[in-house]
């Protein structure tokens, strides 16, 4: 069913973002999170971007501190993935203006927000950029 | 930086973040629960906005990795908010928190309900996203058809109508039985010709869910999805917000082709016409560009394009242009596209006619199994693996050999693995396979499962021209100054059985032969030392003519290990020494060991069954699609005599089962008696004595005898699976063996109520009964052990006649890894001591397995506790006069035990011990009550008299209202006594009934005057 979870970790291996599309118990998750994170961030920039772990794959991508992560099955384009994980972050960038780690801690439901809007139950709904901060700008609006 | 205004929200994110360490972070933590906690429980003074404050406080903590097992409903009850804010809130923190088996989810149903049938545009999103992200069974009942009419409804905007898409996508997934999806066919075409971009990559994604159920009615999508194609692909008419980074959305583009692969193919002319053209123009114009996000963009499509391609079964030239891409690929510096070039390529194998251009490219091929990048690496192992056959394997095995010295730890045994079975499956000779094996134990010994090197004995013992060079390369491998312990144990067991076959060469007289393998010896553990031992009998069996010398080096080194704390090893030392002077008679016990049937390696079998990577499993797939159409071209497919050991082993087994035992008691007392007569000069003619003849056919016979000391404890039930080595093996093609030891099995559950009755490498029977009364309920657990279905499962229960016993219906066949339950129930008819049967039988494979097993519905089953007082004991015995309802036996050879260990055993029978009723202290007076369909509860009354001066006799009198009773009761209790819990049942003492000519003499003398005065 494609995109399996999505998880924004820093570089010292702190969850800022964890979004699961399967449930898993907050046991299952935390071992899990610990084995990608500690396979992900021993890597180099010469390595490619794609981990083989247990039965996923993962897809990531680092920002400056911020490394972005996201499982996916069999079922998924590795390179279309790499980009979506770049649009996210191109989106983010639209609405915080030069996004970075704090901003995603400090406006964990904003981000959780845009997710929900390019993510639903494991598949992409929304690509535009526009039409995913609408929501956003709508509460910014009613606040 | 306030969280949109919530500031205890920020001041707590802003405290987690300067915590120092993990602990201090779970204090802030827990102290922020306890808060929120508190807050909750008041409910009544929290305003929407403190709820959602609180609620994203244990979101946050909840990301962090803490349980939060409360605040559920405080989150649910958010969702019927009116303010979009709090309502938005209540949405995305019970999507994460909870999941569809969530008993609150089922309260939030109602209010995500009318929040999917309101007019409020917003309010629609959210509730079809939570229902698409968390919905259950019961949200498919209440809301499919509601979401289904948002999906089509031409008045609904496209923003809610992609969310219903996927709402249902999941609904249907999740419950296909639920949601109707008939007439849908239609529907689906319709909604693909939705200009919307976001409408349409959500359809594609439910599309393909359809369709992976159900092709067939959803063929008029496959032109609409061409024409997305065309209007992507070709004619780049998308909004400017939907291209990216020039790419018209590259995500619809790999999800339309993606759903086109659902599609067994694409039969119609034109549409296949259009379809070819898009895909060339998307092979040919792919360039590889300096901006990275449109490099990464374009070539996810090109990839998904060439996947395309290759389902469709293009014409071989398009097939060709592709692996001619595949190949640039997986030479080019930028890491993704080697990796997705390799695992592309691997994929491509399924094409049988590019097979060969995927081949050219083997050598860059072994280049990227040296890449920097283990996930790169690995791909390039699957690749090679894939693509190895009878043309390459030669290259392709030695490649990982010379890799498996520099290789991660956590490839090796997976390289190891995958170079053996290659080996195996494509050998061009069968030295080559042999040199293969033993490398990859040098190399890589700790990595090395037994059954690899199980595997080459295998081989060299069905190939007779093989075993003097496997002989001669084991000898020279025990040259090298250290070696594998896995080595020893190869070389050790090839040299017994074929070094005689090198006698000529120098240094590899038995002498020698003995002398190298003895050097390892005191290095090995204990597995090893058995294989050790069974190598010098069988060398000192070789040496013809004997060698004195060598000889009594053996005998020394078997002397010494009789006194082996391992049982094991001290049985084989045991054994060989007294067979070793049997003289001739050892020829034949200790001949070689016969040809083994052929049957699927079980390195291949492991291969399959082994939960690896989801990649790897596709090469191991993939392999099996292509057939194994060379695979064991190299083993010797003469009929060998396989077949027939097997049906002679079943004659053989049954019947010598008990002997067994006593043989081999025989040949050690035969050792420690008449060691100094035995002459150590093997006699010329063979002896005629009745051991030999016992133990010979046994051994000839039984190729279950990797050495003969097996033989023995193999029908024992095999002691030591790892000091068997070879026996195992072959003894689960033969024969199941038991594990563990079923007579004691049975023994312990005729004192406790629940264990496990049998167990072998397949099936593991287990129970748990309850009693009560004269009835009983058994619980039978069958439970396969393996990843395969058993068959042909049948259970019988052969009752005596006192029990009536039905047995609810057995399944006939056991799933992978699956336990059934099958309840007995028990009736008790009337008192015996007969035993019921369970006669159980299956199938692995082809092979039945039959097993007769005593079921313990045992007579103490249906007794129950009851202590008495003096005041209601004596009456009772009293009125008891004399036989038949009374009857006194003198018991002797009874198992010598203190009172007390008696007194316990009386209790564990639920024969309860009254203790101060008989004032001596050397007897036991004992009561329990006895229920049966005949008898009813009836009290039974018991005493012993016991001898300190010699416990292996006393006098037991039994009473009873009924005489069967009585004299089956006295009968079980004297069973009990005088029989050790062991398979083989040493003969009563005494036939009963016959009342002692002279009593004994603690009878005489006994002082218990009351009790006696009584009698």
């Amino acid at each position: 069913m494609g995109i399996r979870f999505v998880l924004m970790v820093n570089k010292q291996g702190q969850t800022r973002l964890a979004q699961y599309y399967e449930y898993l118990n907050i046991e299952e998750r935390r071992t899990l999170e610990g084995e990608i994170v500690r396979k992900c961030l021993a890597r180099n920039e010469q390595q490619c971007s794609f981990v083989e772990h247990r039965n996923y794959k993962v897809v990531y991508r680092r920002y400056a501190s911020l490394f972005f992560l996201v499982g996916v099955d069999n079922e998924e384009n590795e390179l279309a993935i790499l980009e979506f994980i770049h649009l996210l972050v191109e989106t983010m960038d639209r609405h915080f203006g030069n996004v970075c780690e704090l901003d995603i801690m400090f406006h964990l439901e904003k981000a959780h927000f845009m997710l929900e809007e390019m993510v639903m139950n494991g598949c992409i709904v929304e690509t535009s950029k526009a039409n995913i901060l609408s929501p956003i700008q709508l509460m910014d609006k009613a606040a | 930086m306030a969280l949109s205004g919530m500031r205890g929200l920020s001041v707590f994110i802003s405290d987690i973040r300067n915590c120092q360490n993990k602990e201090q972070e779970r204090l802030r933590v827990d102290k922020e629960l306890g808060n929120v906690r508190t807050r909750f429980k008041n409910e009544k003074g929290l305003t929407p906005y403190e709820k959602k404050k609180y609620v994203w406080k244990m979101l946050y903590i909840y990301m962090l990795g803490y349980d939060v097992d409360f605040g559920h409903m405080e989150a649910v009850s958010l969702l019927s908010a009116p303010k979009y804010p709090e309502k938005q809130v209540g949405y995305i923190v019970t999507s994460c928190l909870l999941n569809e088996n969530h008993d609150f989810l089922r309260i939030a149903i109602n209010a995500v309900r009318n929040d999917i049938i309101g007019r409020n545009e917003t309010f629609q999103c959210l509730a079809l996203t939570l229902a698409g992200n968390i919905g259950g069974r019961e949200f498919a009942e209440s809301l499919a058809p509601d979401v289904q009419k948002l999906l089509i409804s031409s008045s609904c905007r496209p923003l809610v109508r992609k969310k219903a898409a996927l709402c249902l996508l999941r609904l249907y997934r999740k419950n296909p039985d639920v949601v109707n999806v008939d007439g849908w066919s239609d529907r689906m075409a319709q909604l693909l010709d939705e200009r919307d971009m976001g409408v349409l990559t959500s359809s594609m994604s439910l599309l393909v869910s359809l369709v992976s159920n159900n092709h067939e009615a959803y063929w008029s999508c496959v032109p609409k999805c061409v024409k997305i194609l065309e209007r992507l692909a070709r004619n780049q008419d998308v909004p400017q917000e939907y291209t990216y980074y020039g790419i018209p959305s590259p995500w619809l583009q790999v999800k339309t082709m993606r759903a086109l692969q659902y599609f067994p193919t694409v039969e119609d002319p034109n549409t296949r016409r259009s379809l070819f053209e898009v895909l060339q123009r998307i092979l040919m114009g792919t360039d590889v560009v300096k901006n990275v996000n449109k490099n990464n963009a374009s070539h996810a499509v090109l990839f998904e394009a060439l996947a395309l391609v290759m389902h469709l079964d293009a014409e071989k030239e398009m097939m060709s242009q592709c692996v001619a891409l595949l190949g640039k690929f997986i030479a080019v510096r930028e890491p993704n596209i080697r990796y997705l070039g390799l695992e592309n390529m691997t994929r491509m194998l399924m094409v049988a006619e590019v097979q060969d251009i995927i081949k050219r490219h083997q050598a860059q091929i072994i280049t990227s199994l040296k890449d920097p990048d283990i996930s790169i690496r690995r791909r390039a192992l699957d690749l090679l693996y894939g693509m190895c056959d009878v043309s390459n394997a030669k290259d392709i095995v030695e490649e990982l050999l010379q890799y498996l010295t520099t290789a991660d730890f956590a490839m090796r045994e997976e390289l190891s693995l995958k170079a053996a079975i290659l080996a195996e499956k494509f050998a061009p000779d069968l030295s080559w396979y042999v040199d293969v094996i033993l490398q990859l134990i040098d190399k890589a010994g700790d990595f090395v499962s037994d059954d690899i090197w199980f595997r080459v004995v295998h081989f060299v013992t069905n190939n007779e021209d093989l075993q003097p060079y496997a002989a001669l390369k084991a000898r020279e491998y025990l040259d090298k100054p250290a070696i594998h312990e896995t080595m020893v144990k190869v070389s050790a067991y090839l040299l017994g059985e074929y070094s005689h076959l090198l006698a000529r060469r120098p240094g590899c007289s038995p002498k020698e032969i003995f002398n190298i393998i003895h050097e390892k010896l005191p290095t090995v553990s204990i597995s090893t030392i058995a294989i050790l031992l069974s190598t010098y009998a069988k060398i000192l069996m070789h040496t013809q003519p004997p060698d004195r010398d060598l000889q009594s080096q053996i005998w020394a080194v078997f002397s010494k290990y009789e006194s082996c704390i391992d049982a094991e090893i001290q049985q084989r030392a045991v054994e060989y020494h007294a067979l070793s002077m049997k003289g001739a008679a050892l020829m034949d016990i200790l001949a070689e060991m016969p040809k083994f049937p052929e049957r699927q390696s079980p390195l291949i079998k492991k291969a399959e069954d082994s939960e690896a990577d989801t990649a790897e499993q596709s090469a191991i797939k993939l392999r099996a699609q292509q057939q194994n159409s060379n695979a064991l071209v190299v083993t010797d497919q003469r009929p060998t005599n396989g077949a027939q050991p097997a049906g002679q082993l079943g004659l053989v087994k049954v019947p010598i089962l008990s002997n067994a035992d006593q043989s081999a008691a025989e040949i050690v007392s035969h050792a420690n008696g008449a060691l100094t007569v035995v002459d150590p000069q093997p006699p010329s003619t063979p002896s005629p004595d009745l051991l030999g003849d016992l133990l010979g056919p046994l051994a000839i016979e039984g190729p279950t005898g990797a050495a003969p000391a097996s033989v023995a404890s193999g029908l024992e039930g095999g002691v030591d699976a790892d000091a068997l080595a070879i026996a195992p093996i072959e003894e689960q093609a033969n024969a199941v063996q038991p594990i563990g030891d079923i007579a004691e099995r049975f023994h312990a559950l005729c004192l406790k109520d629940s264990g496990v009755l049998y167990e072998d490498p397949y099936i593991q029977i287990g129970l748990k009964a309850e009693w009560g009364g004269h009835r009983g309920r058994v619980v039978l657990f069958l439970g396969n052990k393996i990843t395969s279905p058993l068959n042909s499962v049948q259970a019988l229960i052969l009752p005596p006649s006192h029990l009536k016993m039905e047995l609810s219906l057995v399944p006939e066949t056991i799933p992978p890894r699956a336990q059934v339950q099958c309840p007995l129930e028990v009736m008790n008819l009337q008192p015996s001591r007969d035993i019921a049967v369970l006669d159980f039988s299956y199938k692995f494979g082809t092979q039945l397995v039959n097993v007769k097993l005593r079921l313990p519905a045992v007579l103490n089953k249906f007794l129950q506790p009851i202590s008495v007082s003096a005041e209601e004991f004596f009456p009772q015995w009293r009125s008891l006069s004399g036989p038949p309802l009374k009857l006194q036996e003198v018991v002797r050879g009874v198992r010598p035990m203190p009172l007390a260990e008696m007194a316990n055993l009386f209790n564990s029978l639920n024969l309860i011990v009254c203790p101060g009723l008989d004032p001596n202290p050397n007897n036991l007076v004992a009561s329990t009550t006895f229920y049966s369909e005949s008898t009813r509860a009836m009290l039974c009354l018991i005493r012993t008299e016991t001898d300190p001066a010699d416990r292996t006799q006393l006098r037991m009198t039994v009473a009873s209202g009924d005489p069967t009773l009585t004299y089956e009761l006295k009968e079980f209790v004297k069973e009990q006594l005088v029989n050790i819990p062991v398979p083989s049942r040493p003969p009563l003492a005494m036939p009963s009934h016959i009342q002692p000519t002279s009593p004994p003499p603690s009878a005489i003398s006994d002082p218990g005057a009351l009790l006696a005065g009584l009698l």
